[in-house]
């Protein structure tokens, strides 16, 4: 459970692509949420629509729930990817080999 | 008015005892500033991320939420899909950059780049006063929490509350605080699926309370003839008419029957004719009356004495509709047949209206049946149909909130100070991703267990805040013993986190770096600890103060202070190289006061203040569209204006980012 002291990240050189990343997916997930926004407060009766035996509330909001989560581990693999291909090792990996 | 059981306190003590001996276990190993503010550093990634959820699902989340769904349906999953949608914020744009910056505190990483006694100063403001209108909410919760679950009074819980938040904090801080989010967190998800479980295997059903101790009311409807000269009377039974009142568009009876009143509302059937449906009452009494035990009284509960009355609970399906066929009852549903099911029925809810019987003001609570395509969508609670009425302010009003709930998360200080608790920023980024899968899986759970109070009968119609424990209760009092103990654990952990937060924003911030005290590793603990017995005996006060304000009003409050104040100044330092300490310090104050100020002129306020709505300077009760955008022009502006003087960017910044 403890990972003993931290590494030297400062010297993360994944950071500039890990932050580029991470601006663009932010980007993406405002546009539907502010999407999710406009819908709801210029043209509410849109989303009572059916969708199937819901409605387009329902399948709207729980899509920006499970959207967040599917981008979040579509990042962290691309981050863990960066961080193996540019440092060269992961960042725990390098925390398990410092702390033994 | 709730039964105790023993069962609950049991658990109860259990919980508190084993959290307690959490602190006792960690206080031996909490000796350094780092071990203190930061749990050493060393927090694995995946424990920090339920730590995190154990932080951010507050009573406002299980409480709250579920609540405003029981009552408005949709509307109060809206706050559900912001609070989730904000951690979108933390993940992709502040999580590595601020484990990268920042030390113990959120000053810290604003502060990194200038090293300035403004940006100590205000961002350490910013983090006290954030906390602390995060802090009344959760009190009050609490006080809220302990009477039907203890029997205790509302003050005895708030004090019990904040003196066992002081010693998780003053013994072993951020490490104690951590592992007590972490069984908090793992529970709430667990227990929460466990209650959807027996929800969903439950049903629908037209008569909820068929299987239960308790029997639901039957919820009676008398047929009425309504004379030319507006004389009202029921024939053929032994009710007699003995007052009329009318609230608004809508009319209540005063009817008596041997020797017993009650009050009714006049509407019309399917056929357009006059019937009188039954309703529940509460009379605030304008001279007060002994109840049996020779108390004095002055609410009576359906004529009763609150004191020996049961909570009002309701809430039905009138009308269920199952796989496109009307029937009775539906068991073992699927989550989407539950939520279509809903959608396709119709369900009373309880609205509210307020009327005066002699000297005595009574509040009706009236079967409202409500179509489930309108409870499946916006605009039962916010104001968004321009058909029923939604002006442009008033749609301006909800996308604000909106807004405040999107950029307020990643700016809330005792959420950023967890991203100092693990070793790496990759683990700060794998912790915000498990903190986003357990918080987002609760949140998709708060549906059905805010429509399940619903359609379930269990809602209190005086206060919905206690919807989703007295749901678990109509199944059992077992289940009711241990969600209200987690209940009652979402506040002690999120107190924790916040009191944290403030102690490190007065120790740190202000002690050390503002006033330049120079405290030694061993002194900042001793500060730190003094703090969190200042903050928790405040934190106290304040629960006891505002007693019987709406839980989830300050949290609104709290989200759109942070954003406004911290969003901009963390952002704009991370990513525009043009910003001057001047800038980030008066984005900060200009952020803090513009919207701590807007909610204090918003008609919501005024309503408090007990002055016309319509007499409010600011029409928005929601500030985050204004002081929001204020934050970060202010943050330009100034930057602009002070620019020459703006030092180069340190390494430190450009590697924390690394543009």
């Amino acid at each position: 459970m403890h990972h003993g002291p931290a590494t030297d990240w400062s010297k993360d050189k994944a950071a500039p692509f890990k932050t580029r990343v991470g601006i663009w997916m932010f980007v993406l997930y405002a546009v539907i949420y502010i999407g999710f926004i406009l819908i709801n407060t210029f043209n509410p009766k849109l989303m009572g629509s059916d969708i199937g035996g819901l409605n387009l509330a329902t399948v709207y909001g729980f899509g920006l729930i499970i959207f967040a989560l599917m981008l979040a581990f579509v990042y962290n693999a691309i981050c863990s990817a960066a961080e193996e291909e540019i440092n060269g090792r992961l960042d725990d990996e390098a925390d398990e080999e410092e702390a033994a | 008015m709730y039964e105790t059981s023993g069962w609950a306190i049991a658990v109860f003590i259990a919980f508190v005892s084993f959290v307690l001996w959490i602190s006792y276990h960690f206080a031996r190993r909490t000796k350094t500033a780092k071990g203190y503010f930061a749990a050493g550093g060393h927090v694995h990634w995946s424990v920090n991320g339920i730590a995190f959820a154990g932080d951010y699902l507050s009573a406002a989340s299980f409480l709250g939420i579920c609540g405003m769904i029981a009552t408005y349906g949709y509307d109060g999953f809206l706050y559900s899909i912001g609070y989730l949608a904000g951690w979108i914020v933390a993940l992709f744009v502040v999580a590595e950059p601020m484990k990268r910056l920042g030390k113990f505190t959120f000053t810290d990483a604003v502060d990194a780049k200038f090293n300035s006694k403004g940006i100590q100063l205000g961002a350490a403001l910013s983090t006290l006063i954030v906390s602390t209108f995060y802090l009344i909410p959760q009190m009050v919760g609490a006080g809220t929490l302990v009477t039907p679950l203890l029997g205790l009074p509302h003050w005895l819980g708030v004090v019990m509350v904040g003196a066992i938040v002081v010693i998780i904090v003053a013994t072993a801080g951020m490490a104690s605080t951590t592992y007590v989010q972490f069984l908090k967190g793992s529970l709430l998800v667990v227990f929460s699926m466990a209650l959807v479980i027996v929800t969903l295997y439950n049903g629908l059903n037209t008569r909820p309370g068929e299987d239960r101790r308790q029997p639901y009311p039957e919820f009676r409807t008398l047929p009425v003839s309504l004379a030319e000269d507006g004389t009202l009377s029921v024939p053929d039974s032994p009710f007699q008419v003995v007052a009329r009142q009318a609230s608004g568009k809508l009319e209540f009876a005063k009817l008596s029957n041997d020797n017993h009143t009650s009050w009714w509302r006049l509407t019309a059937d399917a056929e357009g004719k006059p019937i009188l449906t039954e309703a529940y009452w509460v009379t605030r009494l304008a001279a007060p009356v002994t109840d049996s035990a020779g108390n004095q009284v002055s609410a009576l509960y359906n004529g009763k004495p609150i004191t020996e009355s049961k909570p009002l609970q309701a809430g039905h399906i009138e009308t269920l509709v199952y796989q496109g066929e009307k029937t009775d009852k539906a068991h073992n549903l699927g989550m989407l047949e539950f939520l279509a099911s809903v959608k396709e029925s119709t369900i009373v809810r309880f609205a509210k209206a307020t009327i005066k019987d002699g000297d005595d003001a009574v509040t009706v609570y009236y079967q409202n049946p409500t179509s489930g395509r309108d409870i499946m969508r916006p605009g039962l609670k916010f104001k968004v149909d321009e058909s029923r009425g939604a002006t442009w302010l008033d749609r301006m009003d909800f996308a604000s909130l909106m807004i405040a709930l999107f950029c307020g998360t990643a700016a809330l200080p005792h959420i950023l100070i967890r991203y100092y608790t693990v070793p790496t920023p990759s683990a700060a980024r794998k912790s915000t991703i498990v903190a986003i899968a357990a918080i987002g899986l609760f949140y998709m759970l708060t549906l059905f267990m805010g429509l399940g109070a619903m359609v379930n009968g269990v809602v209190d119609v005086t206060d919905d805040n206690m919807s989703a424990p007295l749901l678990a209760k109509s199944f059992g009092i077992t289940l009711f013993a241990i969600i209200s103990a987690i209940a009652f654990a979402t506040v002690l952990g999120t107190v924790a986190g916040l009191i944290v937060a403030a102690s490190g924003a007065v120790a740190h911030d202000l002690m050390d770096r503002f006033l330049n005290m120079k405290l030694s590793d061993h002194n900042k603990v001793v500060a730190g600890k003094a703090a969190a017995i200042v903050v928790g005996g405040i934190a106290i006060l304040l629960g006891i103060s505002f007693k019987g304000m709406n839980v989830s009003f300050l949290v609104g409050w709290a989200f759109a202070v942070a954003a406004s104040a911290n969003l901009p100044a963390i952002t704009m330092l991370l990513f525009w190289k043009g910003a001057t300490k001047q800038g980030v310090i008066a984005a900060i104050l200009v952020g803090m006061f513009a919207a701590v100020g807007l909610i204090l002129l918003s008609p919501d306020m005024f309503e408090r203040y007990g002055l016309p709505r319509t007499s409010a300077p600011i029409a928005l009760n929601n500030p985050g569209i204004i002081s929001i955008p204020l934050g970060y022009v202010t943050l330009v502006l100034v930057s602009l204006l002070t620019r020459r003087k703006a030092p180069e960017p340190t390494a430190l910044v450009q590697e924390a980012v690394g543009l």
